[in-house]
């Protein structure tokens, strides 16, 4: 499998809609990996664009630095908008 | 032969190529080199098989004798059968496989751009939802055809084998009768030679791209629109029709 790097796949469900990751896959370029991802990943509409990244191309935050990366902010709950009362016309937010 | 015989003949020679084919892609379910190309050769077989469902459900209803697309698919024996020599071959190796795909669906694409403006409603309308399928199996078909031709010397090798092995079931394709000239005259069938002319351009741009050569002329095999088939197609059938003829209209 040297010749089929693996992919990181992002379907758009919706127009308006942000991509998401849903899976990965090997391909060979960058045009096949698109193709895969059409024939494994939207057999049932799921989608109305893809993307497709090197899996190799992903910078990804290392799991020992869960300390210092995100504990901070365990402690600003005023970062939190929730000390505001909501009129009820305002509905679901 | 009145207009509707013609067209209901037709009907089966296009159902009868995308049934065959798509049972023959459906043998590499499970099987395929890896798991993204099990699912694609599978969503082409779905494809040509819900095509297949459709012509054939339009001759049945056209013949109006009471049959449906499962009985012409179920109950008929390889002398019925209308389809092409190039689709039942068997599978082969990958590369024998994608080069079938390939001659086929360089027929194909053009074919269905053709019917989509069918004098025939019924034909129009099936050919254009076929050809947006068929235009990305075509995609498929010569990307692959490209990647293993320039790709590394044995893959080159066996693809250039299987571009030739195959060569001689191609020709008849493109081949008129009375059936074909009758309803191309009235608008409802394809030209076969315009299509001929858009298959070898296209052909020669992919095959050079992959750095394979062309084969050289040679006789052509046919007799499958008669229903005169290779050995292969019986032994295929004994395997999709078993249920229908174990279990006749069997149901669950």
């Amino acid at each position: 499998m040297n010749e089929m790097p693996l992919w990181e796949i992002f379907i758009r469900s919706q127009h308006g809609l942000a991509h998401k990751h849903v899976g990965s896959l090997h391909a060979s370029d960058a045009a096949m990996a698109i193709n895969n991802a059409r024939d494994v990943y939207t057999r049932r509409s799921e989608g109305v664009s893809i993307w497709a990244v090197r899996s190799t191309d992903i910078v990804a935050s290392a799991p020992g630095d869960k300390g210092p990366l995100f504990e901070p902010a365990n402690s600003k709950a005023y970062r939190h908008p929730t000390f505001y009362d909501i009129p009820d016309e305002v509905g679901h937010m | 032969m009145t207009a509707d015989d013609a067209a209901t003949e037709y009907l089966l020679r296009l159902g009868d190529n995308c049934l065959i084919l798509g049972h023959r892609l459906s043998e590499w379910v499970g099987h395929a080199p890896v798991l993204e190309e099990d699912l694609g050769l599978a969503n082409v077989a779905l494809d040509l098989l819900g095509q297949a469902q459709h012509w054939l459900g339009l001759a049945a209803e056209l013949e109006g004798e009471g049959r449906d697309a499962d009985w012409f698919a179920f109950r008929r024996d390889a002398g019925e059968f209308r389809n092409a020599l190039l689709v039942e071959q068997p599978n082969g190796d990958f590369a024998h496989t994608m080069a079938r795909q390939l001659y086929f669906d360089l027929w194909h694409v053009p074919l269905l751009a053709n019917l989509e403006n069918s004098m025939h409603a019924g034909i129009a309308g099936i050919a254009a939802k076929a050809h947006k399928e068929a235009r990305y199996h075509l995609e498929r078909s010569g990307d692959w055809v490209i990647r293993l031709g320039d790709g590394t010397e044995e893959s080159h090798r066996r693809m250039q084998e299987a571009i030739n092995e195959l060569w001689n079931f191609t020709g008849e394709l493109f081949e008129s009768d009375a059936v074909e000239e009758v309803l191309a005259a009235e608008g409802v069938a394809a030209d076969a030679g315009r299509i001929a002319a858009s298959w070898r351009k296209r052909l020669g741009d992919i095959l050079t791209e992959a750095t394979l050569d062309l084969p050289q002329e040679n006789w052509m095999r046919h007799g499958g629109r008669r229903g005169i088939h290779s050995e292969h197609l019986g032994f295929l059938l004994a395997e999709m029709q078993f249920l229908q003829r174990a279990y006749p209209d069997a149901r669950w």
